[in-house]
Order: C-alpha cells, then sequence, then structure tokens
C-alpha cells in the first residue's frame, strides 16, 4: 500500500536557497528528532518545487538515523484508497492499528482532502493518535491548510498546530545550483555562461527548469557541438516567452520584462545584492544562529561574534557552540529519563552555562538512589548445569553475549525449587559488572511494594525514574502481577521503554506467561515475545554436581557411592534434594557414624533402629541440625512413623 | 535608523519615494502592495484627502525574510508632495537609507519637478545629510502618456539629472517601470553593507 523511498531524494540531493532554507532546516530537525521537534511538520509550495524530494528526505534521514523507526510513505490517495478497501473488507479498525503503529508517516499531497469528508475526519483521528504517542507526521499540500477548499475547522488547526513552512520559487544562484548538479549527474558539460542563461530565464518551478535542461541535453547530443548562451537563449526562449505575461507596453516606455512574479524577482535580486554585502562569515553565524534558535537554545554566545568587527576563528566558535549543544542535549536525555520535568529547565537550553548543566545533571545522578540489584550469593559459576536446564542456562549465556539484543525479554519459567531466582540472579551479576552498568534486580513482590509506597509517598515519577534508568531489570515470580492492575500499567510503560532502549529484560515464573491467570493479555504478550526457557526437574548430572558442592561445603567427605545413590533417588527439585542430604548428613552427626551410602539407605529407607532414631531428637521437627551446627529448613514431612501397634494401644486407650 | 543590526540579526532598510505632488508616488506604492504576497506586506498605510492626494505620508513595511541569516524587511515611505507639507516630508526623511525621485514626465511638471528636488537637497540637509552620499534613483512616470505631453527620459535626464544617478521610464499606473526602479535604489542601499558601513 505504501510506496518505498525513493533512495535518491535525499538531504543531500536537495539544494538548498533562500527558498527553501527553512523548509529543509524544519525537516532536519524533524528527522532527528521525530515526533517532538514539529509535530505535525506542514510543508506546502507550488507544484514542482520539490515538496515530495524532501518529505523522502526526512524519512530517509529519520531511518538512517534510527534504523529500528517505521517509516511510511504514502500519497492521500494511496492513503484514502487502502481506506476504502479495508472499510469494504470490513478491516476498518485494523487499518487504523495499522497506521496508528508507524514512527514517521509522511503524507503527500494533502490538498486532495477537498470534499471529502470522512477522509478529513479519519486524517483527523490518526493526527490526533499519532501526536498522542509522540510519533511524528509530517504532510505536504500545494497550500497551505486554511487554504484547502472545504477544510474541517479541526482539521486545520490540528494540521497548522506544529509548523507550517513553505518552499518559495527558488531564486536565481539556487537555480544556478540545481542547473550545475543536475547537469554533472547527467555527465554533461556546458560552456561557461549556459546554464546561468539558463537560470536567468522565468520558469515557474524547478520541474520546468529541469525541462529546460534536458532540452538543451538533448540538442547537445543530437548536434554534436557544445551550445553556447546565445543559442541555448534562442531554444528556449519559446518556453520563457510564453511564461511571461503579455504586459501592455505603452509609447516610450522600453519594454520591461513584467513576469508574474516581480516581487519574487525582485526578492531573488535582494538576495544576491545581500549575500554579496554580509560578509560570509557573518552569513554562517547568522544561519547557525537562527538553526539553534529554532532548536530552542540560548545563543547569545553566537550573537556576541556578530558584535565583533573581525572575530577570530569563527568556525571553530561555531564548532564549538555545535558541540556544546550535542553535550547539552545528551543531558537533557539524561536528565529526562530520571526527571522529564528537570529536562525542560533553561540550564539545559543554554550552552553558556554548561557547568551548570553538567552540576545539575550530576546532582540528577547523585539524587536517585539505584534499583534493588542482584544478590551476590548467586554467582553463575555455581550453578549446576545438566540436560535438564542448559536450554536455559544456554539463553542466559547469551544474553549476556548481546544483552538487550538477543532474547529480549528472557523469561525462566520451571516449578518451584529449580534454580530459577538463582540463575536469575546469577544473570543479573554478571550484567551488573558491565561499566555503567544499572541493573534492577528483584522479586515481583518488593516491586509492587515499592510502587505502592512511591503512590503512597506520592512520588511515582521519582519511582518510575529510578527504573527508567536500569540498563537492565530483572523480576522474580511475575506471576505475582496478577491482579494488580496499576503494577501492570507501569511494567507495560516501563517494560517498551527499556525494550526500545535494547535494555535486557528478564523474568522468572512457574509456567508459561501465557497459561497464568490475572495478567493483561498486552503483559503476557510481551513476556512471550522473547524467550521463555524451561527449567525441568533436575537430571542426574545437575543432583551429583548440587551434592558434591553441598558437601564440599560442609567440609564433609562423601565416598562415590553415597553420590551415586543419592542422585539417583527421584526428587522433583534441588530444594528437596537438598532437604534429603541435609537429613543423612544429620543422622550421621546424631549417631557419630560415617556419612555413607549404607547410611543414607538406613535414613531414607526406614532401617534405622528406632531407639536411635528417638535418641537423635527428629522427630516432625521439621527442623535440621547440620554437622557444622546451623539450623537449616528442610520438607515438613513426617518421616518417624510410630510403630502401628502403638498407635493402636494409644488409640484404644 | 541603523540598516544593519548584528545584534538582533536585522537589515531595514528605509525608501522614501520623493517627488511632486500628482507624480505618482502613491501609486508605485500601491502597484508593489498588490504584488508583495499577503505574507510578506504590513498593512498599507495610507493617510488621503478626500481628494485623494497624501495627507500625511504613505508606508508600506514589507518582510523579505531570513537572507543570509538577517531577517531583512523594507520600509517604503511616500512623502506629500503639496508645497505646504513640508514639514511633514522633513520628518519622513528622518533616517531614510534611499531616495527614490519620482519625476512627472508631463513638460507642463518640469517647474514643479525642479522645485521638489531642490526641496529634498535642502530637506536633508536639514538632517545634515549631503545629497551626494545618499542612495538616489530618479524614476520618470507617465511615460505611457502621449509623446506631445511628456518629456523624453533623455530630455528628463538633461533637466533633471545633474547628478547622473540611475533613472528609470515607467508607467506606474501599469506598474512599468515599477520593480526596477526599486531594485535599483535597492541595491544602491545595500551595497552600502559591502562597504562595512553601519549608518
Amino acid at each position: 500500500m505504501t510506496t518505498a523511498l525513493n533512495t535518491k531524494y535525499t538531504f543531500e540531493t536537495f539544494v538548498v536557497g533562500t527558498a527553501n532554507r527553512l523548509a529543509v532546516t524544519a525537516g532536519r530537525t524533524v528527522a532527528e528528532n521525530p515526533g517532538s521537534a514539529y509535530n505535525p511538520l506542514f510543508i506546502y509550495s507550488g507544484s514542482g518545487l520539490g515538496k515530495t524530494h524532501l518529505l523522502m528526505a526526512i524519512g530517509q534521514a529519520a531511518k538512517a538515523l534510527a534504523p529500528t523507526l517505521n517509516v511510511e510513505y504514502l500519497t492521500l490517495d494511496e492513503y484514502v484508497e487502502a481506506f476504502h478497501a479495508a472499510i469494504a473488507a470490513g478491516q476498518g479498525d485494523a487499518f487504523r492499528r495499522r497506521f496508528q503503529n508507524v514512527d514517521v508517516l509522511l503524507v503527500d499531497d494533502v490538498q486532495f482532502l477537498s470534499n471529502r469528508k470522512e477522509m478529513q475526519s479519519e486524517l483527523l483521528r490518526l493526527t490526533e493518535a499519532l501526536q498522542g504517542v509522540g510519533h511524528q507526521i509530517v504532510l505536504t499540500s500545494d497550500r497551505p491548510p486554511p487554504e484547502i477548499a472545504d477544510l474541517d475547522e479541526r482539521l486545520i488547526s490540528r494540521l497548522s498546530g506544529g509548523l507550517v513552512v513553505d518552499v518559495g520559487v527558488p531564486d536565481y544562484e539556487t537555480r544556478v545550483a540545481i542547473l550545475r548538479r543536475k547537469a554533472e549527474e547527467r555527465g554533461t558539460t556546458f560552456q561557461p555562461g549556459v546554464l546561468e542563461t539558463v537560470a536567468g530565464l522565468e520558469f515557474a518551478n524547478v520541474r520546468e527548469l529541469m525541462g529546460a535542461l534536458n532540452r538543451l541535453v538533448a540538442f547537445q547530443a543530437v548536434h554534436d557541438q557544445p551550445i553556447n548562451a546565445e543559442a541555448a537563449k534562442q531554444l528556449l526562449g519559446a518556453v520563457a516567452a510564453a511564461a511571461r505575461a503579455a504586459a501592455p507596453i505603452a509609447p516610450g516606455v522600453s519594454p520591461g520584462p513584467r513576469t508574474g512574479d516581480e516581487f519574487g524577482a525582485f526578492l531573488a535580486d535582494v538576495t544576491v545584492t545581500v549575500g554579496k554585502a554580509v560578509e560570509a562569515w557573518r552569513a554562517r553565524v547568522a544561519e547557525a544562529i537562527l538553526r539553534w534558535e529554532g532548536e530552542g537554545f540560548r545563543t547569545r554566545r553566537l550573537e556576541r561574534l556578530l558584535e565583533q568587527e573581525t572575530p577570530a576563528a569563527v568556525d571553530e566558535e561555531i564548532a564549538s557552540f555545535a558541540t556544546d549543544v550535542e553535550r547539552l542535549k545528551a543531558l537533557a536525555a539524561e536528565v529526562g529519563e530520571l526527571d522529564p520535568q528537570a529536562a525542560g529547565e533553561s540550564v539545559f537550553r543554554d550552552p553558556e552555562r554548561m557547568r551548570e548543566a553538567e552540576d545539575a545533571a550530576a546532582q540528577m545522578r547523585a539524587g536517585v538512589a539505584p534499583p534493588p540489584g542482584p544478590s551476590g550469593a548467586f554467582p553463575l559459576g555455581a550453578y549446576a548445569v545438566g540436560p535438564s536446564n542448559e536450554v536455559a542456562v544456554s539463553a542466559v549465556r547469551a544474553v549476556l553475549e548481546h544483552p538487550g539484543k538477543k532474547y529480549n525479554p528472557l523469561v525462566l519459567v520451571g516449578k518451584s525449587g529449580l534454580g530459577k531466582t538463582h540463575l536469575l540472579h546469577a544473570l543479573g551479576g554478571e550484567l551488573a559488572r558491565r561499566n555503567g552498568a544499572v541493573v534492577a534486580c528483584l522479586s515481583t513482590q518488593a516491586f509492587i511494594d515499592e510502587l505502592i509506597a512511591a503512590i503512597d509517598g506520592n512520588r511515582v515519577d521519582w519511582w518510575r525514574a529510578r527504573y527508567r534508568r536500569a540498563t537492565a531489570l530483572l523480576l522474580d515470580d511475575i506471576h505475582l502481577i496478577a491482579g494488580k492492575e496499576r503494577t501492570q500499567e507501569e511494567l507495560f510503560n516501563l517494560f517498551n521503554l527499556l525494550q526500545d532502549r535494547e535494555r535486557q529484560l528478564a523474568f522468572t515464573a512457574p509456567a508459561h506467561p501465557n497459561t497464568l491467570s490475572g495478567i493483561e493479555a498486552r503483559v503476557v504478550s510481551r513476556l512471550e515475545g522473547g524467550l521463555v526457557a524451561e527449567l525441568k526437574e533436575p537430571d542426574r548430572t545437575v543432583k551429583r554436581t548440587v551434592l558434591e558442592r553441598l558437601l564440599t561445603g560442609q567440609n564433609v567427605t562423601a565416598e562415590p557411592a553415597l553420590l551415586d545413590y543419592l542422585a539417583d533417588r527421584p526428587a522433583d527439585s534441588v530444594r528437596t534434594l537438598v532437604g534429603v542430604a541435609q537429613r543423612v548428613v544429620g543422622a550421621a552427626v546424631a549417631e557419630e557414624v560415617p556419612l555413607t551410602a549404607g547410611l543414607a539407605r538406613e535414613v531414607l529407607e526406614g532401617q534405622s533402629p528406632r531407639e536411635a532414631q528417638r535418641a537423635g531428637g527428629f522427630r516432625t521437627s521439621g527442623i535440621v541440625v547440620s554437622s557444622l551446627g546451623g539450623i537449616k529448613s528442610r520438607e515438613k514431612m513426617v518421616w518417624d512413623w510410630p510403630e502401628v501397634t502403638d498407635r493402636l494401644i494409644e488409640e484404644l486407650r | 535608523m541603523s540598516l544593519v543590526n548584528f545584534t538582533t540579526r536585522e537589515i531595514t532598510c528605509k525608501i522614501v519615494y520623493y517627488g511632486p505632488g500628482r507624480s505618482g508616488k502613491t501609486t508605485n506604492l500601491h502597484y508593489i502592495y498588490a504584488r508583495v504576497p499577503d505574507s510578506r506586506r504590513g498593512r498599507m498605510v495610507s493617510l488621503a484627502t478626500q481628494t485623494d492626494r497624501t495627507l500625511f505620508f504613505d508606508f508600506l513595511p514589507i518582510d523579505l525574510g531570513q537572507i543570509s541569516g538577517f531577517n531583512t524587511r523594507f520600509q517604503l515611505y511616500t512623502v506629500p508632495g503639496q508645497v505646504y507639507y513640508n514639514a511633514t516630508r522633513r520628518l519622513v526623511l528622518q533616517g531614510a537609507d534611499g531616495v527614490v525621485f519620482v519625476a512627472d514626465s508631463q513638460a507642463r511638471q518640469l517647474d514643479e519637478n525642479l522645485e521638489s528636488l531642490q526641496n529634498l537637497q535642502s530637506n536633508l540637509l536639514e538632517h545634515g545629510v549631503d545629497i551626494r552620499t545618499m542612495p538616489l534613483v530618479m524614476q520618470y512616470n507617465k511615460q505611457d502618456l502621449p509623446r506631445e505631453l511628456i518629456l523624453s527620459s533623455a530630455d528628463l535626464d538633461d533637466a533633471l539629472n545633474f547628478r547622473g544617478v540611475q533613472s528609470f521610464s515607467a508607467d506606474a499606473l501599469h506598474g512599468v517601470g515599477v520593480f526596477e526602479t526599486l531594485k535599483g535604489v535597492s541595491e544602491m542601499v545595500l551595497k552600502r553593507l559591502a562597504a562595512g558601513s553601519t549608518a
């Protein structure tokens, strides 16, 4: 439906002159900051003066600066056609959604909106929607919005609300520049003075000028000899004469050229005269001032240059000013993440106050406490890897190689006790080692609690800013957001923002996100959008590694037979396995016997003497005293049943 | 008035159309006004008597937009031609950057032309300006009238243009020579920029 951008139409191939400088500057600004500078940007001019070229140039420049941007170009007619087709197919809503997701929408020839009421309201709705989400819209027309016949008042005000610029007829110098460039592109050379003569003739627009040039190129090719200025004038004379108004020539008055646009010709002449009169450096400084002023920066520093007679190093001054402006933009962007309001402060718009701006940004950085980070207790190296979890672990390693790019988000799913939290914190810990990393790694419950406290303390902006600066966000037990509408809303926005900036997101959940209930579809779909890696019940390799580490950590030497025995026992999670091992260790300590597979079998399969067990005092306590004297919890299971006969007697009594 | 203001990045040219009554000064301005796009021109202020004579002065501001980074404006004034409004004429001349002397080509108006020219010279002197240093062009208007009624441009040059400034034949009512005249005086005025003058 949409037209691909013509790669020939770029800013580099657009000849800039007085008549189109403002439009080009505005176009460049929009391409550099889509959605924030002038929105909508409305460009109008007569036919053949470069509207379409400019429109496509904006699209290409925006795309070159941010390749991920969704840029679409289409003419109004194409838009209308597509709309009608969508309505006919009953897909009106899908059509709207499609265009609302475009980051930079370029619509050509909107003057054809005349007498199309339904399209006007559709365009109004689209413009509002795009502006609402900060997406850019650029439109062109052959006349300004108020002059488009029968246009809805609301649409006029909406279209005029950004910036309306016109592209005028190029002046003489620009015409010469255009002709030279086009002749060069065609690989044709003309005698000196020919192109200047052509530029001096009156053509209504650049397209006609190109027509004239083509005629000369063709003439020269056919006659195989270079055309001179006089011949060119004669060849094109008929064309130019037609463009002239039939001026009443009075007796005694020398016939002066009275063309349709006397003012335009006058303006062109004045421009040349001023251009010659104003020293080149002043023009450069003044143009730089215009540009930066247009972007809202204070330009006093450059203005002072103009007050001097012959300042030294003008270009260096302009360049240093541009560097400072770039730095201010970066600072404002950084501060904007922490506190959107503070970014609008005047200090970030004044290159004369660089130090203050740096200080303000530093203060802002220092003032915001980083979000909770990953726990150091879960190093990646300590994570036991086996066939049951190698997919998840290799996903984590891939994420570490290309954070934010490869699997974003990464969702680790699996039952309780399989090591999801360990893996998540291990990922966070590795990410946090990088330069400038701010890794937020916390449980979803803590995340919810923080938000509630922020709402309570009326500092949600601050809370958001904390997370927005994170280079990675890792939330444990994401299923806990079920039913928490506000948290889901905040997470959704944060998710989008971080993902747009290619910052890593990772979550853990007990099951596939799409099977969790109480979570909004938009959040679920985002969670499903990256990689969902499942952790399965620990396999033998994992179990053996875990046991080895556990026992080594407790300074216990275990015979391989014991490890094999324990690893071969069924365990649905690492946590269960650890509990079982602790029981065996506890029994060994209590009975003061060596830790062997036999003992384990006795303890776990119920062959131990009753007395010993009773003396051990383990009955139903649920607490295991380890050999090192530490107390660890384990599954609350009754493993020391009394003799059946005892129970019967008890009950009979 | 300063022609160039580097601080505000403005170029302002004040051009005064001078000449005897009924020579066509206001007609020049009307013609220009009609050809300047709405967005570029301000309101034309014209204070005329019931018989359409200029009572005080006409004023037409034109905004030429950004040229070489300078916001360029032209302010076109006419003076009342009638002899008894000399105080107004002197006032309007104050701070002029250039003058267009609009002469009436009719043979019988030659004396009025001469008188007005002398009046221009003396009024400029009042402001301490030597007419030889002021950018000045001559416009011989009404050249469309029957030959027997008018003097030719060459004759008028001989009679009025003893300083040999640029002169233009014109028919202001139909616009012939109007913009040529304006362009001529503008170039002279703007060329003073090149001389580094911030007069």
